[in-house]
């Protein structure tokens, strides 16, 4: 055992580490900057049962400690994820979170019978949350008993675990939180982006050509934090938790309010490196809380 | 091979109004080639957030020196603008692909044509080109006077020609006013500007070969977030580029203008 090793349903961590969903798309522009062996494991990007081109630009606007994006669910779609985009993470020793997302139950269905069957994909993380796209994504993961009957519908067909992503952009994040958990998610990993909107100072009308965009990086880590912090109390299946992390410190913040493991989003763009630098970074963080291994941290706000 | 690097700022001036020209050094200029752009952190904070992807005007092997020349106009530039010599700038690069230079035939003549901003990575070019033996021909269109830069710098390599958009330096007008005075003959065009610009080229020289350098709002600099993406032309197998790591510079007619 490890010092930063971590088990979760279906996933054999050798850290807590891992680049989120839309962050890194497939690995292949960061599989040729460092070995990805060294992740604990990768959410890639969003994959539909079609290709998707997603939304027209501009698709991103920096705001203050943050960043606005409507990518629109951009990915090739499931054959082409299947065919190509899997197989080059095979060459790499860390296991694969495919993302599903969808417009119908059928959708998620579909996509997760399927994907779940990659020999390197050992969880799914069910996107309910995706707040750029104007059918699915966000509707799922905005009514508890619609998200619960996802759950349950993708829970017969998947061969692997199911996370299911939440969103924050609900009033009481906790009633979703134990709906998924009693459609049977293995887990839960929070939380997607913040819907938000910023105007051009000079025609007053939004910069994104979607209207809205979803909020992340440092700005939103307190609203993470929190939610992590409830949701934590509520339920009985593990948390990944992610928003605004960019540094080892984060990752105490989040695993100390109770996720078990962190993901890493917008900070990939700032710094390609970011994921293993705060891998190198963390047995120090933990030399300084005297804490032997990092499993012992994990809801410690708690106690 | 991109990668990370904190370069140190050897010279910095204002060379036109809101122009700034920043010379920095670092081991990764050895890796770097005309066309292609470094995607700069301005600041350790979080503000600005994200990086500022910026061409490459001059590049300097023997003295490890990579010069950008950039409009110092919003908040990120700015910062970038106030760095003194000695300074560390995190640098990302270099990125994207640049000019095929090797596209010009061999005692041919080059057409650069640049707009305002889009200019200095053509300074690039034009020395590798002319190192190669390719005459060049530049056409630059600016909005006014105090805009311009680099007229002396692009004499020494080539016919040089501005055109500013209020006329107080050059033909009044737009390049293509410019160039449909001039006629120039030439095999090969590059071009590097404001799409508009870049529209108009494309079907100013429908039967030349021509690579076109685009700018799009751009996220992570390398390829994975999707932001900067352009729609392909029918002619094409791809439904969309990348302008960053597919790009910035293309042939004509792939990317929809």
């Amino acid at each position: 055992m490890s010092r930063l090793s971590i088990q979760l349903p279906g996933l054999d961590l050798k850290n807590p580490i891992m680049p989120a969903s839309g962050c890194f798309g497939f690995g292949k522009e960061f599989g040729n900057l460092y070995d990805l062996s060294k992740l604990g494991a990768i959410m890639i990007k969003a994959t539909t049962v079609e290709t998707r081109l997603g939304n027209p630009t501009p698709r991103v606007a920096e705001t203050a400690a943050g960043m606005l994006n409507a990518i629109g669910l951009q990915n090739p779609g499931l054959e082409k994820v299947m065919n190509s985009e899997l197989p080059y993470l095979e060459r790499f020793d860390v296991p694969i979170i495919a993302n599903v997302a969808g417009t119908t139950t059928e959708d998620y269905v579909e996509v997760s019978e399927k994907i779940s069957t990659a020999p390197n994909v050992k969880a799914l993380e069910l996107n309910i949350s995706c707040p750029n796209v104007k059918h699915g994504g966000i509707t799922f993961g905005t009514d508890p008993v619609i998200a619960r009957e996802l759950v349950e519908a993708v829970k017969k067909v998947s061969k692997v675990p199911v996370y299911v992503k939440l969103s924050p952009n609900v009033t009481d994040i906790v009633e979703i939180a134990k709906a998924v958990e009693a459609g049977g998610a293995d887990g839960i990993t929070m939380i997607n982006t913040l819907v938000g909107m910023r105007l051009d100072e000079r025609t007053g009308k939004p910069v994104i050509a979607n209207g809205t965009g979803g909020l992340s990086g440092p700005a939103v880590k307190p609203v993470a934090i929190r939610m992590v912090y409830e949701v934590y109390k509520a339920v009985n299946i593990p948390i990944i938790g992610m928003g605004g992390v960019t540094n080892a410190q984060d990752v105490i913040d989040f695993m100390s309010a109770g996720a078990s493991a962190v993901a890493v989003g917008t900070a990939n763009f700032v710094d390609p490196f970011v994921c293993p630098n705060i891998i190198e970074e963390l047995p120090a963080k933990l030399e300084k809380l005297g804490v032997k291994r990092i499993n012992e941290i994990i809801g410690r706000s708690h106690l | 091979m991109i990668q990370q690097e904190r370069m140190i700022v050897v010279r910095q001036s204002e060379i036109a109004h809101h122009i700034f020209e920043l010379t920095l050094q670092g081991k990764i200029v050895q890796d770097m080639n005309p066309g292609q752009f470094v995607h700069i952190r301005v600041s350790d904070s979080f503000e600005p957030l994200l990086r500022r992807p910026i061409s490459i005007a001059n590049i300097n092997k023997e003295a490890n020196e990579a010069t950008v020349i950039y409009r110092a106009e919003g908040r990120g530039t700015q910062i970038l603008s106030q760095k003194q010599v000695g300074d560390e700038v995190d640098v990302l690069g270099p990125l994207g692909n640049g000019f095929p230079v090797e596209a010009a035939p061999e005692g041919g003549t080059a057409l650069l044509v640049g707009g305002g901003i889009g200019v200095p990575p053509l300074y690039e070019l034009s020395q590798a080109l002319n190192a190669r033996g390719i005459r060049t021909i530049h056409v630059f269109g600016f909005a006014t006077e105090d805009v311009c830069f680099y007229e002396d710098e692009f004499s020494t390599l080539g016919d040089t020609h501005f055109v500013t958009v209020d006329g107080t330096k050059g033909t009044k007008g737009f390049v293509t006013d410019l160039l449909d005075e001039l006629k120039p003959e030439f095999d090969v065009f590059y071009a590097c500007g404001p799409l508009p610009m870049l529209r108009a080229l494309e079907g100013f020289y429908p039967e030349k070969k021509g690579y076109l350098s685009f700018e799009e709002r751009m996220g992570c600099g390398i390829g994975a977030c999707f932001a900067c993406i352009c729609k392909t032309t029918d002619q094409t197998e791809k439904d969309y580029v990348k302008v960053c790591s597919d790009g910035p510079v293309f042939p004509k007619g792939v990317v929809e203008l």
